[in-house]
């Protein structure tokens, strides 16, 4: 059994790590009948354990920190993260605030990320299965 | 003759987990099409277990392991057990014995049970409140539908068949035609609650408050990954069969082969058919439109509802059979 088998079959769980909201109502526009991910076999859960990705949106304030970490840790392998919105990916206007533990990728390792604030639907969708692609590749590796 | 039984149990669960996917696919794409949405294709089910079983199996620091991984295996079991009782349209069941009708409500009972005992065994704090939940959840519906049982088999077991509580005599005999106006109400009053206790006893919308993904998390689900979680999965599929091949098992056994009077293969393939689209039926009426139509109750309202509406309608039911039987004899 390959790991393409998360082409079609991706489960995302959402970590607001310190957003406005924004991306967040962005993430849910998704699954509206307009955008509708789960035709592409995509579905909110509601547990990292069952998640195969992690949306993180926005900067990781203090409190958040370990909590991220833990919830990255709580995910089964092979998983990938994606952070969604500039917060996320680069502390946007948060940058060196006194609150702020710093973008997503200095506490946990990042694939994907999609900025805008905040991000268009059509970009998560767009952003997830690029994270797809990652799941995929280390078994693309191994063949060859 | 053994090894016979057990090429046909395997054929009957095989059979059933296919068909259990393929009812969750039907299920999640009409679901979808009735919010306007386009929908998951048909074999999401499948490409969601084979995902699943590509995936990590996290057993939790705190976790009691056997416990814990013995909890979907017992659920995946007694729901595969209780497909082998069941009469399959124009097939017999493959098991068969005294009285396995409350065999059957028992089996029915137990995936709901390894639901919580893996709950329990997970060892967090959502896991433990979704167990709770479920043990509350089965105290309610489970006295409803003993007495929709109970009033079926008892109303067969006074026409003169017997012996009671036999599957195979209870499909044998659909009670419509044999009894007057008053037991057709009654009938009718116990398959409406038998139709709400399916939900209930599949854990869906309104009743999934075990699960209960946005307040806590998955419930009794939420430590489970990877192959655990499928065979729950599974379970769940193999559970939905289950309850619609009960359903059509009580209340509609009906065949097509002997109105159009076929024999042989042909009749066998009608009434399976058949038969598939009579589980169908129960699903979608029972199961698919209800979790559109209605949103997640709270835990002490389905208790409430189930003990006191339900209970007292299908008490009622089971009064006007009761009075249906001293009327017509």
């Amino acid at each position: 059994m390959s790991l393409s088998a998360f082409k079609r079959a991706l489960w995302v769980f959402h970590v607001p790590t310190g957003s406005c909201n924004g991306c967040d109502i962005e993430i849910v526009a998704a699954l509206t009948p307009r955008y509708d991910v789960e035709r592409f076999g995509i579905m909110l859960v509601g547990t990292p354990r069952h998640a195969d990705v992690l949306l993180v949106t926005g900067t990781v304030t203090r409190p958040m920190a370990e909590r991220l970490r833990r919830i990255y840790e709580q995910t089964p392998d092979p998983k990938a993260v994606v952070v969604v919105g500039g917060c996320g990916s680069t502390s946007g206007v948060f940058y060196e605030s006194y609150n702020v533990a710093g973008p997503v990728d200095e506490i946990i390792p990042v694939d994907v990320y999609v900025p805008g604030c905040p991000v268009r639907p059509e970009a998560i969708i767009d952003g997830v299965v690029k994270a797809v692609a990652k799941l995929e590749r280390p078994v693309a590796k191994e063949r060859t | 003759m053994i090894v016979q039984m057990i090429w046909q149990s395997a054929a009957v669960v095989l059979g059933g987990l296919l068909l259990g996917l393929v009812y969750k696919g039907l299920d999640r794409k009409l679901a979808a099409r009735m919010q306007g949405r386009i929908g998951p294709p048909l074999r999401q089910p499948f490409l969601d277990v084979r995902k699943l079983m590509v995936k990590e199996n996290v057993v939790p620091r705190d976790a009691v392991p056997w416990l814990f991984h013995a909890a979907p295996i017992l659920a995946l079991v007694a729901a595969a057990t209780v497909l082998l009782y069941l009469p399959l349209g124009g097939l017999a069941p493959v098991l068969t014995g005294r009285g396995d009708l409350i065999l059957v409500l028992y089996l029915l009972a137990v995936p709901a049970v390894a639901m919580a005992l893996g709950g329990f065994a997970a060892g967090t704090p959502f896991s433990a409140v979704g167990a709770q939940r479920e043990i509350v959840m089965m105290m309610s519906y489970e006295f409803p539908l003993a007495v929709v049982v109970v009033g079926i088999v008892w109303r067969t077991a006074t026409l003169g068949h017997s012996p009671a509580f036999s599957l195979a005599v209870v499909s044998g005999t659909p009670l419509w035609s044999l009894v007057g106006p008053l037991g057709v109400l009654g009938l009718a009053l116990l398959l409406l609650c038998l139709l709400v206790v399916t939900p209930a006893e599949l854990s869906k919308i309104p009743f999934d408050i075990p699960e209960a993904e946005t307040e806590i998390a998955g419930g009794l689900l939420v430590e489970y990954s990877g192959v655990n979680l499928a065979l729950f999965y599974l379970a769940d599929a193999l559970k939905t069969v289950a309850m619609g091949a009960l359903v059509v098992a009580l209340f509609i056994p009906y065949g097509l082969a002997g109105v159009f009077g076929l024999e042989g293969l042909v009749a066998g393939i009608v009434d399976v058919a058949f038969f598939l689209v009579k589980v169908f039926a129960v699903v979608f009426a029972s199961v698919t439109v209800v979790r559109v139509a209605m949103a997640r109750l709270k835990v002490d309202q389905v208790a409430r509802g189930f003990w006191i509406p339900i209970t007292t309608a299908a008490l009622a039911g089971l009064v006007l059979l009761i009075l249906d039987k001293a009327v017509v004899g």
